[in-house]
Protein backbone atom coordinates (compact mmCIF):
# COMPACT_ATOMS: atom_id res chain seq x y z
CA UNK A 1 0.00 0.00 0.00
CA UNK A 2 1.44 3.32 -1.26
CA UNK A 3 1.82 5.84 1.52
CA UNK A 4 -0.70 8.58 1.50
CA UNK A 5 1.51 12.19 0.14
CA UNK A 6 0.98 15.55 0.85
CA UNK A 7 0.32 16.46 -2.50
CA UNK A 8 -2.55 13.75 -2.06
CA UNK A 9 -3.65 15.58 1.07
CA UNK A 10 -3.74 19.04 -0.84
CA UNK A 11 -5.77 17.23 -3.63
CA UNK A 12 -8.49 15.79 -1.23
CA UNK A 13 -8.86 19.55 0.68
CA UNK A 14 -9.49 20.92 -2.71
CA UNK A 15 -12.15 18.06 -3.67
CA UNK A 16 -13.89 18.50 -0.21
CA UNK A 17 -13.57 22.14 0.27
CA UNK A 18 -10.89 22.61 3.06
CA UNK A 19 -8.49 25.35 2.54
CA UNK A 20 -5.76 23.66 4.76
CA UNK A 21 -2.61 25.72 6.55
CA UNK A 22 0.51 24.10 4.95
CA UNK A 23 1.32 22.86 8.94
CA UNK A 24 -2.28 20.58 8.50
CA UNK A 25 -1.07 19.39 5.14
CA UNK A 26 2.30 17.98 6.62
CA UNK A 27 0.00 16.56 9.91
CA UNK A 28 -2.91 15.07 7.97
CA UNK A 29 -0.80 13.13 5.26
CA UNK A 30 0.87 11.51 8.23
CA UNK A 31 -2.25 10.51 10.22
CA UNK A 32 -4.34 9.61 7.27
CA UNK A 33 -1.21 7.99 6.16
CA UNK A 34 -1.42 5.77 9.21
CA UNK A 35 -5.73 5.60 9.20
CA UNK A 36 -5.87 4.46 6.10
CA UNK A 37 -3.49 1.60 6.20
CA UNK A 38 -5.82 0.69 9.17
CA UNK A 39 -8.93 0.14 6.83
CA UNK A 40 -7.12 -1.29 4.05
CA UNK A 41 -7.69 -4.77 6.56
CA UNK A 42 -10.85 -4.74 4.79
CA UNK A 43 -9.39 -5.58 1.99
CA UNK A 44 -7.90 -9.01 3.28
CA UNK A 45 -11.79 -10.68 3.18
CA UNK A 46 -12.49 -12.51 0.24
CA UNK A 47 -15.58 -11.01 -0.57
CA UNK A 48 -16.05 -11.56 -4.47
CA UNK A 49 -19.24 -13.23 -4.25
CA UNK A 50 -20.68 -11.35 -0.92
CA UNK A 51 -23.50 -8.74 -1.81
CA UNK A 52 -22.43 -5.52 -0.66
CA UNK A 53 -24.64 -3.18 1.98
CA UNK A 54 -25.42 0.15 2.13
CA UNK A 55 -28.17 0.03 4.36
CA UNK A 56 -29.60 -1.97 7.36
CA UNK A 57 -33.32 -2.00 6.41
CA UNK A 58 -34.20 -3.67 3.19
CA UNK A 59 -36.30 -0.58 2.01
CA UNK A 60 -37.17 0.63 -1.70
CA UNK A 61 -38.64 4.26 -2.67
CA UNK A 62 -40.77 5.24 0.31
CA UNK A 63 -43.69 7.26 -1.11
CA UNK A 64 -46.40 9.87 0.38
CA UNK A 65 -49.44 11.29 -1.47
CA UNK A 66 -48.29 14.45 -3.29
CA UNK A 67 -50.24 17.04 -1.19
CA UNK A 68 -49.34 20.38 0.29
CA UNK A 69 -48.22 21.28 3.47
CA UNK A 70 -47.34 23.54 6.05
CA UNK A 71 -43.77 24.30 5.35
CA UNK A 72 -41.03 27.06 6.61
CA UNK A 73 -42.40 30.83 6.07
CA UNK A 74 -39.56 32.27 4.03
CA UNK A 75 -38.46 34.49 7.02
CA UNK A 76 -38.19 30.83 9.08
CA UNK A 77 -36.09 29.26 6.06
CA UNK A 78 -33.52 32.77 5.85
CA UNK A 79 -33.69 33.11 9.91
CA UNK A 80 -29.98 31.37 9.62
CA UNK A 81 -28.54 33.06 6.28
CA UNK A 82 -25.44 35.20 6.78
CA UNK A 83 -27.00 37.31 3.66
CA UNK A 84 -30.26 37.57 3.02
CA UNK A 85 -31.78 39.54 -0.19
CA UNK A 86 -35.57 40.06 -1.25
CA UNK A 87 -36.36 36.55 0.20
CA UNK A 88 -33.81 35.21 -0.80
CA UNK A 89 -30.24 34.12 0.18
CA UNK A 90 -27.19 35.93 -0.77
CA UNK A 91 -23.78 34.36 -1.59
CA UNK A 92 -20.55 35.42 -2.96
CA UNK A 93 -20.48 35.55 -6.60
CA UNK A 94 -20.90 32.08 -8.15
CA UNK A 95 -19.56 32.24 -11.91
CA UNK A 96 -16.04 33.96 -12.94
CA UNK A 97 -16.11 37.77 -14.57
CA UNK A 98 -15.96 37.05 -17.87
CA UNK B 1 -37.98 16.30 51.58
CA UNK B 2 -35.39 14.45 49.80
CA UNK B 3 -32.75 15.57 47.14
CA UNK B 4 -34.87 16.11 43.94
CA UNK B 5 -32.08 15.07 41.70
CA UNK B 6 -31.32 11.39 43.14
CA UNK B 7 -34.21 10.40 42.11
CA UNK B 8 -35.10 8.16 39.05
CA UNK B 9 -36.87 9.33 36.17
CA UNK B 10 -39.86 7.02 37.09
CA UNK B 11 -39.81 7.91 40.81
CA UNK B 12 -40.11 11.79 40.02
CA UNK B 13 -42.59 11.62 37.42
CA UNK B 14 -44.54 9.46 40.42
CA UNK B 15 -44.25 12.18 42.85
CA UNK B 16 -45.34 14.88 40.45
CA UNK B 17 -48.27 12.80 39.63
CA UNK B 18 -49.08 12.10 43.30
CA UNK B 19 -48.77 15.67 44.44
CA UNK B 20 -45.67 15.16 46.59
CA UNK B 21 -43.95 17.75 44.48
CA UNK B 22 -44.24 20.10 41.78
CA UNK B 23 -42.59 19.60 37.81
CA UNK B 24 -41.37 23.36 38.70
CA UNK B 25 -39.39 22.54 42.12
CA UNK B 26 -37.91 19.63 39.76
CA UNK B 27 -37.06 21.43 37.29
CA UNK B 28 -35.34 23.97 39.71
CA UNK B 29 -33.66 21.91 41.91
CA UNK B 30 -31.73 20.26 38.66
CA UNK B 31 -31.18 24.22 37.30
CA UNK B 32 -29.48 24.73 40.66
CA UNK B 33 -27.67 21.41 40.87
CA UNK B 34 -26.31 22.94 36.83
CA UNK B 35 -25.58 26.25 38.59
CA UNK B 36 -23.26 24.99 41.19
CA UNK B 37 -21.40 22.03 39.20
CA UNK B 38 -21.68 22.60 35.69
CA UNK B 39 -18.87 24.99 35.69
CA UNK B 40 -16.39 22.16 36.87
CA UNK B 41 -18.21 18.90 34.08
CA UNK B 42 -19.14 21.11 31.38
CA UNK B 43 -21.87 18.89 30.65
CA UNK B 44 -23.96 21.60 28.86
CA UNK B 45 -23.53 23.81 25.90
CA UNK B 46 -26.65 25.75 26.66
CA UNK B 47 -29.03 25.75 29.74
CA UNK B 48 -32.65 26.75 28.73
CA UNK B 49 -34.20 27.92 31.95
CA UNK B 50 -36.96 29.88 30.56
CA UNK B 51 -37.76 27.19 28.21
CA UNK B 52 -37.17 24.61 30.92
CA UNK B 53 -39.59 26.41 34.09
CA UNK B 54 -42.40 27.47 31.04
CA UNK B 55 -42.80 23.54 30.25
CA UNK B 56 -42.77 22.62 33.81
CA UNK B 57 -45.04 25.38 34.73
CA UNK B 58 -47.56 23.82 31.35
CA UNK B 59 -47.41 20.12 33.50
CA UNK B 60 -48.28 21.54 36.93
CA UNK B 61 -51.22 23.66 35.47
CA UNK B 62 -52.52 20.48 33.53
CA UNK B 63 -52.25 18.42 36.58
CA UNK B 64 -54.14 21.00 38.53
CA UNK B 65 -56.71 21.30 35.83
CA UNK B 66 -57.15 18.01 36.31
CA UNK B 67 -55.82 16.47 32.75
CA UNK B 68 -54.40 13.28 32.04
CA UNK B 69 -50.27 13.36 32.80
CA UNK B 70 -47.59 10.79 30.46
CA UNK B 71 -45.56 8.54 32.42
CA UNK B 72 -42.67 11.11 32.26
CA UNK B 73 -44.36 14.49 32.44
CA UNK B 74 -41.91 17.22 34.56
CA UNK B 75 -39.17 14.89 34.30
CA UNK B 76 -35.94 16.97 33.16
CA UNK B 77 -33.75 16.01 30.53
CA UNK B 78 -30.60 16.51 28.58
CA UNK B 79 -30.93 17.07 25.29
CA UNK B 80 -28.17 15.95 22.70
CA UNK B 81 -26.77 18.95 20.58
CA UNK B 82 -26.91 17.70 17.51
CA UNK B 83 -31.04 17.37 17.42
CA UNK B 84 -32.61 20.79 16.36
CA UNK B 85 -34.10 22.62 19.00
CA UNK B 86 -36.83 25.34 17.24
CA UNK B 87 -35.42 28.78 18.95
CA UNK B 88 -33.02 27.50 20.79
CA UNK B 89 -29.26 27.21 19.93
CA UNK B 90 -28.21 24.14 17.99
CA UNK B 91 -24.33 23.78 17.77
CA UNK B 92 -23.52 19.89 17.47
CA UNK B 93 -20.58 20.78 19.34
CA UNK B 94 -19.01 23.02 15.96
CA UNK B 95 -17.90 26.92 15.55
CA UNK B 96 -19.11 26.45 12.18
CA UNK B 97 -22.90 26.76 13.20
CA UNK B 98 -22.69 29.13 16.34
CA UNK B 99 -25.17 30.54 17.09
CA UNK B 100 -27.67 28.59 14.88
CA UNK B 101 -31.25 28.76 16.53
CA UNK B 102 -32.84 26.23 13.99
CA UNK B 103 -36.82 27.39 12.49
CA UNK B 104 -37.80 24.11 13.85
CA UNK B 105 -38.16 21.04 16.21
CA UNK B 106 -36.52 17.24 15.58
CA UNK B 107 -39.49 14.96 15.72
CA UNK B 108 -37.58 13.65 19.15
CA UNK B 109 -37.57 16.88 20.60
CA UNK B 110 -41.73 17.70 19.73
CA UNK B 111 -42.34 13.89 21.26
CA UNK B 112 -40.53 15.02 24.06
CA UNK B 113 -42.45 18.18 24.35
CA UNK B 114 -45.67 16.08 24.10
CA UNK B 115 -44.53 13.64 26.67
CA UNK B 116 -44.43 16.61 29.18
CA UNK B 117 -40.56 15.79 29.53
CA UNK B 118 -38.91 19.27 30.47
CA UNK B 119 -35.65 19.87 28.16
CA UNK B 120 -33.08 21.65 30.48
CA UNK B 121 -30.60 22.18 27.51
CA UNK B 122 -28.55 21.25 24.96
CA UNK B 123 -25.25 19.00 25.71
CA UNK B 124 -21.58 19.07 24.86
CA UNK B 125 -20.61 15.77 22.13
CA UNK B 126 -17.73 15.84 20.07
CA UNK B 127 -18.02 17.50 16.68
CA UNK B 128 -21.29 16.47 14.73
CA UNK B 129 -20.43 13.26 16.85
CA UNK B 130 -17.05 11.82 15.24
CA UNK B 131 -15.09 10.97 18.53
CA UNK B 132 -15.20 9.10 21.55
CA UNK B 133 -14.01 11.80 24.46
CA UNK B 134 -15.92 14.83 24.02
CA UNK B 135 -12.65 16.09 23.61
CA UNK B 136 -13.52 16.99 19.90
CA UNK B 137 -15.97 19.83 20.84
CA UNK B 138 -15.25 23.33 19.85
CA UNK B 139 -15.98 24.19 23.26
CA UNK B 140 -14.20 22.48 25.46
CA UNK B 141 -14.28 18.53 26.76
CA UNK B 142 -16.53 17.63 28.65
CA UNK B 143 -15.39 16.10 32.63
CA UNK B 144 -16.18 12.51 33.40
CA UNK B 145 -18.20 13.07 37.09
CA UNK B 146 -16.03 10.46 38.33
CA UNK B 147 -12.80 12.05 37.98
CA UNK B 148 -13.23 15.19 36.10
CA UNK B 149 -9.46 14.63 34.48
CA UNK B 150 -11.09 11.45 32.70
CA UNK B 151 -13.02 11.76 29.71
CA UNK B 152 -16.64 11.00 30.24
CA UNK B 153 -16.92 9.18 26.33
CA UNK B 154 -18.05 10.41 23.37
CA UNK B 155 -19.64 11.71 21.54
CA UNK B 156 -22.50 11.98 23.83
CA UNK B 157 -20.14 12.82 26.84
CA UNK B 158 -22.33 15.87 27.76
CA UNK B 159 -25.43 13.29 27.98
CA UNK B 160 -23.42 10.65 30.11
CA UNK B 161 -22.09 13.33 32.43
CA UNK B 162 -25.45 14.92 32.85
CA UNK B 163 -26.86 12.04 34.13
CA UNK B 164 -23.95 10.69 36.24
CA UNK B 165 -23.29 14.60 37.77
CA UNK B 166 -27.03 14.15 38.85
CA UNK B 167 -27.82 17.41 36.49
CA UNK B 168 -30.60 15.27 34.99
CA UNK B 169 -32.42 11.72 35.30
CA UNK B 170 -32.64 11.37 31.68
CA UNK B 171 -30.56 12.53 28.98
CA UNK B 172 -30.55 11.71 25.13
CA UNK B 173 -27.76 10.46 22.76
CA UNK B 174 -26.81 9.63 19.23
CA UNK B 175 -25.31 6.23 18.33
CA UNK B 176 -23.30 6.22 14.96
CA UNK B 177 -20.62 3.49 16.33
CA UNK B 178 -21.02 3.51 20.08
CA UNK B 179 -21.66 7.03 21.30
CA UNK B 180 -24.45 6.46 23.21
CA UNK B 181 -23.14 2.79 24.87
CA UNK B 182 -19.57 4.00 25.26
CA UNK B 183 -19.74 7.28 27.04
CA UNK B 184 -22.87 5.18 29.19
CA UNK B 185 -20.19 2.31 29.83
CA UNK B 186 -17.66 5.08 31.01
CA UNK B 187 -19.63 7.04 33.56
CA UNK B 188 -21.87 4.17 34.89
CA UNK B 189 -24.77 4.73 33.53
CA UNK B 190 -27.42 3.19 30.93
CA UNK B 191 -27.43 3.53 27.64
CA UNK B 192 -29.17 2.07 24.74
CA UNK B 193 -28.88 1.83 20.62
CA UNK B 194 -32.70 1.32 20.03
CA UNK B 195 -33.31 -0.66 16.46
CA UNK B 196 -32.01 1.43 13.54
CA UNK B 197 -35.02 2.87 11.92
CA UNK B 198 -36.52 2.73 15.69
CA UNK B 199 -36.48 6.55 16.69
CA UNK B 200 -36.79 9.10 13.62
CA UNK B 201 -34.03 11.12 12.68
CA UNK B 202 -36.24 14.00 11.18
CA UNK B 203 -34.13 17.17 13.04
CA UNK B 204 -30.81 14.72 13.91
CA UNK B 205 -28.32 16.77 12.46
CA UNK B 206 -26.62 13.93 9.74
CA UNK B 207 -23.39 12.42 10.20
CA UNK B 208 -23.40 8.64 8.74
CA UNK B 209 -27.32 8.34 8.02
CA UNK B 210 -27.30 4.41 7.46
CA UNK B 211 -25.74 4.13 10.47
CA UNK B 212 -27.10 7.36 13.10
CA UNK B 213 -29.86 6.51 15.74
CA UNK B 214 -30.78 8.25 18.44
CA UNK B 215 -31.45 6.35 21.71
CA UNK B 216 -32.09 6.96 25.65
CA UNK B 217 -29.60 7.62 28.10
CA UNK B 218 -30.88 6.99 31.82
CA UNK B 219 -29.25 6.17 35.39
CA UNK B 220 -32.06 2.87 35.77
CA UNK B 221 -33.22 0.28 32.81
CA UNK B 222 -36.44 1.08 33.82
CA UNK B 223 -36.46 4.89 33.06
CA UNK B 224 -34.36 4.19 29.51
CA UNK B 225 -37.38 2.32 28.61
CA UNK B 226 -39.75 4.90 29.59
CA UNK B 227 -37.89 7.20 27.33
CA UNK B 228 -37.55 4.60 24.78
CA UNK B 229 -41.67 4.76 24.52
CA UNK B 230 -41.87 8.42 24.46
CA UNK B 231 -39.32 8.98 21.70
CA UNK B 232 -40.05 5.54 19.28
CA UNK B 233 -42.29 5.37 17.06
CA UNK B 234 -42.97 5.67 12.80
CA UNK B 235 -42.38 9.17 11.36
CA UNK B 236 -43.62 10.03 8.20
CA UNK B 237 -41.05 12.46 7.73
CA UNK B 238 -38.12 9.76 8.45
CA UNK B 239 -37.84 7.36 5.30
CA UNK B 240 -35.88 5.08 6.86
CA UNK B 241 -38.30 5.30 10.22
CA UNK B 242 -39.63 1.78 10.92
CA UNK B 243 -43.54 1.43 10.45
CA UNK B 244 -44.56 -0.71 13.50
CA UNK B 245 -45.47 -0.77 16.76
CA UNK B 246 -42.87 -0.05 19.33
CA UNK B 247 -42.29 -2.64 21.28
CA UNK B 248 -43.04 -2.95 24.69
CA UNK B 249 -40.11 -2.22 26.63
CA UNK B 250 -41.13 -0.93 29.89
CA UNK B 251 -43.51 -3.91 30.18
CA UNK B 252 -40.22 -6.02 29.76
CA UNK B 253 -37.80 -3.73 31.75
CA UNK B 254 -40.10 -4.79 34.68
CA UNK B 255 -40.44 -8.51 33.97
CA UNK B 256 -36.62 -8.11 33.32
CA UNK B 257 -35.99 -6.93 37.01
CA UNK B 258 -37.41 -10.42 38.47
CA UNK B 259 -34.15 -11.60 37.88
CA UNK B 260 -35.57 -14.67 36.37
CA UNK B 261 -33.16 -15.64 33.20
CA UNK B 262 -34.50 -19.36 33.66
CA UNK B 263 -34.66 -20.69 29.62
CA UNK B 264 -32.70 -17.81 28.52
CA UNK B 265 -29.41 -18.48 26.05
CA UNK B 266 -26.65 -15.78 26.06
CA UNK B 267 -23.82 -15.91 23.89
CA UNK B 268 -20.23 -14.22 24.66
CA UNK B 269 -18.88 -13.05 21.82
CA UNK B 270 -14.77 -14.60 21.63
CA UNK B 271 -13.58 -11.99 19.41
CA UNK B 272 -14.14 -9.09 21.99
CA UNK B 273 -11.47 -10.05 24.78
CA UNK B 274 -7.74 -10.77 24.74
CA UNK B 275 -5.28 -8.14 23.73
CA UNK B 276 -6.23 -4.33 24.42
CA UNK B 277 -8.72 -5.18 27.31
CA UNK B 278 -8.30 -4.19 30.50
CA UNK B 279 -7.88 -6.86 33.03
CA UNK B 280 -10.62 -5.28 35.43
CA UNK B 281 -12.86 -4.59 32.60
CA UNK B 282 -12.15 -8.32 31.51
CA UNK B 283 -12.98 -9.23 35.28
CA UNK B 284 -16.23 -7.35 36.06
CA UNK B 285 -17.59 -8.68 32.89
CA UNK B 286 -16.68 -12.31 33.98
CA UNK B 287 -18.37 -11.69 36.78
CA UNK B 288 -21.42 -10.26 35.83
CA UNK B 289 -21.57 -13.08 32.96
CA UNK B 290 -21.15 -15.63 35.81
CA UNK B 291 -24.39 -14.12 37.63
CA UNK B 292 -26.22 -14.31 34.40
CA UNK B 293 -25.73 -18.13 34.93
CA UNK B 294 -26.74 -18.15 38.66
CA UNK B 295 -29.94 -16.43 37.65
CA UNK B 296 -30.63 -19.39 35.41
CA UNK B 297 -29.07 -18.41 31.76
CA UNK B 298 -27.47 -20.81 29.44
CA UNK B 299 -23.93 -18.79 28.68
CA UNK B 300 -22.26 -20.69 25.71
CA UNK B 301 -19.14 -18.72 23.86
CA UNK B 302 -19.05 -18.05 20.34
CA UNK B 303 -17.56 -16.81 17.42
CA UNK B 304 -18.79 -13.69 15.19
CA UNK B 305 -15.36 -13.87 13.12
CA UNK B 306 -16.05 -11.33 10.83
CA UNK B 307 -16.72 -8.49 14.21
CA UNK B 308 -12.77 -7.84 13.77
CA UNK B 309 -12.96 -6.22 10.16
CA UNK B 310 -16.18 -4.24 11.74
CA UNK B 311 -14.13 -1.36 12.53
CA UNK B 312 -11.84 -1.01 9.48
CA UNK B 313 -15.24 -1.37 7.55
CA UNK B 314 -16.68 1.60 10.05
CA UNK B 315 -13.96 4.16 9.43
CA UNK B 316 -14.47 3.78 5.57
CA UNK B 317 -18.58 3.75 5.84
CA UNK B 318 -18.78 6.44 7.98
CA UNK B 319 -16.79 8.59 7.02
CA UNK B 320 -17.78 8.44 3.23
CA UNK B 321 -21.14 9.13 4.19
CA UNK B 322 -19.60 11.93 6.39
CA UNK B 323 -17.81 13.58 3.16
CA UNK B 324 -21.45 13.83 1.50
CA UNK B 325 -23.43 14.85 4.62
CA UNK B 326 -21.11 17.56 5.28
CA UNK B 327 -21.25 19.26 2.38
CA UNK B 328 -24.47 20.98 3.58
CA UNK B 329 -22.28 23.55 5.20
CA UNK B 330 -21.34 25.70 2.23
CA UNK B 331 -21.64 28.97 4.33
CA UNK B 332 -24.51 29.43 1.98
CA UNK B 333 -28.13 28.87 3.82
CA UNK B 334 -27.01 29.24 7.51
CA UNK B 335 -24.28 28.64 10.11
CA UNK B 336 -20.81 30.34 10.06
CA UNK B 337 -19.33 32.29 6.94
CA UNK B 338 -15.70 33.62 6.87
CA UNK B 339 -14.13 36.14 4.23
CA UNK B 340 -16.73 37.22 2.02
CA UNK B 341 -14.81 40.65 1.26
CA UNK B 342 -16.41 41.07 -2.52
CA UNK B 343 -13.44 40.08 -3.89
CA UNK B 344 -13.79 36.21 -3.31
CA UNK B 345 -15.92 33.79 -4.98
CA UNK B 346 -18.37 31.60 -3.49
CA UNK B 347 -16.16 28.34 -3.49
CA UNK B 348 -13.38 30.33 -1.93
CA UNK B 349 -15.55 31.63 0.57
CA UNK B 350 -17.11 27.63 1.52
CA UNK B 351 -13.47 26.20 1.17
CA UNK B 352 -12.08 29.10 4.06
CA UNK B 353 -15.29 28.44 6.14
CA UNK B 354 -15.26 25.10 6.68
CA UNK B 355 -11.22 25.44 7.38
CA UNK B 356 -12.32 27.75 9.88
CA UNK B 357 -15.30 26.13 11.23
CA UNK B 358 -14.37 22.62 11.34
CA UNK B 359 -12.29 20.87 13.97
CA UNK B 360 -9.25 18.61 13.02
CA UNK B 361 -11.38 15.12 13.71
CA UNK B 362 -14.25 16.49 11.58
CA UNK B 363 -11.86 17.35 8.41
CA UNK B 364 -10.03 14.20 8.74
CA UNK B 365 -13.15 11.94 8.50
CA UNK B 366 -14.29 14.53 5.51
CA UNK B 367 -11.16 13.72 3.33
CA UNK B 368 -10.62 9.92 4.50
CA UNK B 369 -14.45 9.26 2.69
CA UNK B 370 -13.59 11.70 0.13
CA UNK B 371 -10.39 9.89 -0.52
CA UNK B 372 -12.51 6.12 0.37
CA UNK B 373 -15.16 7.19 -2.28
CA UNK B 374 -12.47 8.72 -5.34
CA UNK B 375 -12.35 6.85 -8.65
CA UNK B 376 -9.48 4.60 -8.47
CA UNK B 377 -9.95 3.60 -4.75
CA UNK B 378 -13.73 3.22 -4.18
CA UNK B 379 -14.31 -0.80 -4.95
CA UNK B 380 -10.72 -1.31 -2.59
CA UNK B 381 -12.12 0.61 0.01
CA UNK B 382 -15.82 1.45 0.13
CA UNK B 383 -16.91 -1.23 -1.89
CA UNK B 384 -15.38 -3.75 0.07
CA UNK B 385 -16.35 -2.57 3.45
CA UNK B 386 -20.04 -2.57 2.33
CA UNK B 387 -19.31 -6.49 2.19
CA UNK B 388 -17.83 -6.73 5.05
CA UNK B 389 -20.95 -5.29 6.49
CA UNK B 390 -23.17 -7.95 4.93
CA UNK B 391 -20.13 -10.47 6.55
CA UNK B 392 -21.43 -8.95 9.66
CA UNK B 393 -25.14 -9.08 9.14
CA UNK B 394 -24.83 -12.71 8.67
CA UNK B 395 -22.82 -13.34 11.88
CA UNK B 396 -25.36 -11.81 13.54
CA UNK B 397 -28.21 -14.00 12.44
CA UNK B 398 -25.60 -16.93 12.60
CA UNK B 399 -25.42 -15.79 16.46
CA UNK B 400 -29.16 -15.48 17.02
CA UNK B 401 -29.82 -18.97 15.46
CA UNK B 402 -28.20 -20.14 18.66
CA UNK B 403 -28.44 -17.62 21.24
CA UNK B 404 -31.55 -15.11 22.32
CA UNK B 405 -29.04 -12.06 23.50
CA UNK B 406 -25.17 -11.24 23.24
CA UNK B 407 -23.00 -9.90 25.73
CA UNK B 408 -19.57 -8.08 25.42
CA UNK B 409 -17.52 -5.85 27.40
CA UNK B 410 -18.95 -2.01 25.64
CA UNK B 411 -15.16 -0.97 25.09
CA UNK B 412 -12.07 -2.14 25.96
CA UNK B 413 -11.35 0.24 28.64
CA UNK B 414 -12.23 2.64 31.72
CA UNK B 415 -12.24 6.48 30.98
CA UNK B 416 -8.81 7.51 29.63
CA UNK B 417 -7.49 10.75 31.04
CA UNK B 418 -8.13 13.79 29.14
CA UNK B 419 -5.16 14.47 26.50
CA UNK B 420 -4.31 10.79 26.17
CA UNK B 421 -5.48 10.20 22.80
CA UNK B 422 -6.50 13.34 21.73
CA UNK B 423 -4.07 13.67 18.83
CA UNK B 424 -4.16 10.13 18.18
CA UNK B 425 -6.94 9.27 15.77
CA UNK B 426 -6.35 5.41 15.55
CA UNK B 427 -5.80 5.02 19.36
CA UNK B 428 -8.97 6.58 19.83
CA UNK B 429 -11.29 4.76 17.04
CA UNK B 430 -10.51 1.49 19.40
CA UNK B 431 -12.94 2.62 22.30
CA UNK B 432 -15.47 1.49 20.16
CA UNK B 433 -14.24 -1.58 18.94
CA UNK B 434 -16.90 -3.55 20.44
CA UNK B 435 -19.87 -1.24 19.82
CA UNK B 436 -19.50 -0.89 15.76
CA UNK B 437 -20.75 -3.92 14.40
CA UNK B 438 -24.44 -2.98 16.05
CA UNK B 439 -24.57 -0.05 14.11
CA UNK B 440 -23.32 -2.01 10.74
CA UNK B 441 -26.12 -4.52 11.14
CA UNK B 442 -28.75 -2.16 12.70
CA UNK B 443 -29.77 -4.33 15.54
CA UNK B 444 -30.38 -3.14 19.08
CA UNK B 445 -27.67 -2.95 21.70
CA UNK B 446 -27.65 -1.57 25.03
CA UNK B 447 -24.96 -0.71 27.94
CA UNK B 448 -25.18 -1.29 31.45
CA UNK B 449 -23.02 -0.71 34.43
CA UNK B 450 -21.17 -4.03 35.52
CA UNK B 451 -18.87 -2.78 38.32
CA UNK B 452 -16.00 -0.40 39.19
CA UNK B 453 -12.41 -1.88 38.01
CA UNK B 454 -10.33 0.40 40.28
CA UNK B 455 -12.98 3.23 40.97
CA UNK B 456 -13.33 3.80 37.64
CA UNK B 457 -16.76 2.13 35.78
CA UNK B 458 -16.74 -0.24 33.30
CA UNK B 459 -20.13 -1.64 31.35
CA UNK B 460 -20.89 -4.38 29.30
CA UNK B 461 -23.11 -4.41 26.30
CA UNK B 462 -25.90 -7.09 25.58
CA UNK B 463 -26.80 -6.96 21.11
CA UNK B 464 -30.15 -8.22 20.76
CA UNK B 465 -31.50 -8.92 17.42
CA UNK B 466 -33.80 -6.59 15.47
CA UNK B 467 -36.94 -5.47 16.76
CA UNK B 468 -36.81 -7.56 19.51
CA UNK B 469 -38.69 -5.79 22.50
CA UNK B 470 -38.34 -8.47 25.13
CA UNK B 471 -34.97 -8.74 24.83
CA UNK B 472 -33.25 -5.70 26.73
CA UNK B 473 -34.32 -6.19 29.76
CA UNK B 474 -32.84 -9.67 30.54
CA UNK B 475 -29.30 -8.34 32.24
CA UNK B 476 -30.77 -5.52 34.81
CA UNK B 477 -29.82 -7.16 37.72
CA UNK B 478 -26.29 -7.47 36.48
CA UNK B 479 -23.95 -6.74 39.74
CA UNK B 480 -23.58 -3.27 40.95
CA UNK B 481 -26.06 -2.64 38.01
CA UNK B 482 -28.79 -0.09 38.85
CA UNK B 483 -27.41 0.63 41.93
CA UNK B 484 -24.01 1.93 41.02
CA UNK B 485 -25.35 5.64 41.69
CA UNK B 486 -27.64 4.51 44.80
CA UNK B 487 -24.75 3.53 46.80
CA UNK B 488 -21.42 5.68 45.76
CA UNK B 489 -22.50 8.81 44.13
CA UNK B 490 -19.92 10.18 41.73
CA UNK B 491 -17.29 12.14 43.82
CA UNK B 492 -18.79 15.64 42.05
CA UNK B 493 -21.49 15.34 43.61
Amino acid sequence: MPGITREEVSHLARLSRLELQDEELDHFAEQLDVIIGAVARVGEIAADDIPPTSHPLPLTNVMRPDVVRPSLTPEQALSGAPAAEQQRFKVPQILGED
Amino acid sequence: MTDLTRLTAAETAAAIASGETSAVDVAQAHLDRIAAVDEKVNAFLHVDTEGALAAARAVDERRASGGELGPLAGVPLALKDVFTTEGVPTTCGSKILEGWKPPYDATLTRRLKEAGVVVLGKTNMDEFAMGSSTENSAYGPTGNPWDLTRIPGGSGGGSSAALAAFEAPLAIGTDTGGSIRQPAAVTGTVGVKPTYGAVSRYGLVAFSSSLDQGGPCARTVLDAALLHEAIAGHDPLDSTSIDAPVPAVVEAARAGATGDLRGVRVGVVKEFSGEGYQAGVMQRFTESVELLRELGAEVVELSCPSFTYAMPAYYLIAPSEASSNLARFDAMRYGLRVGDDGTRSAEEVTALTREAGFGAEVKRRIMLGTYALSSGYYDAYYGQAQKVRTLITRDFEAAFGRVDVLVSPTTPTTAFPIGERADDPLAMYLADLCTIPSNLAGNAAMSLPCGLPRGRSAGRSPDHRPGDGRRPALPCRCRGGDRVHRTLGPPAA
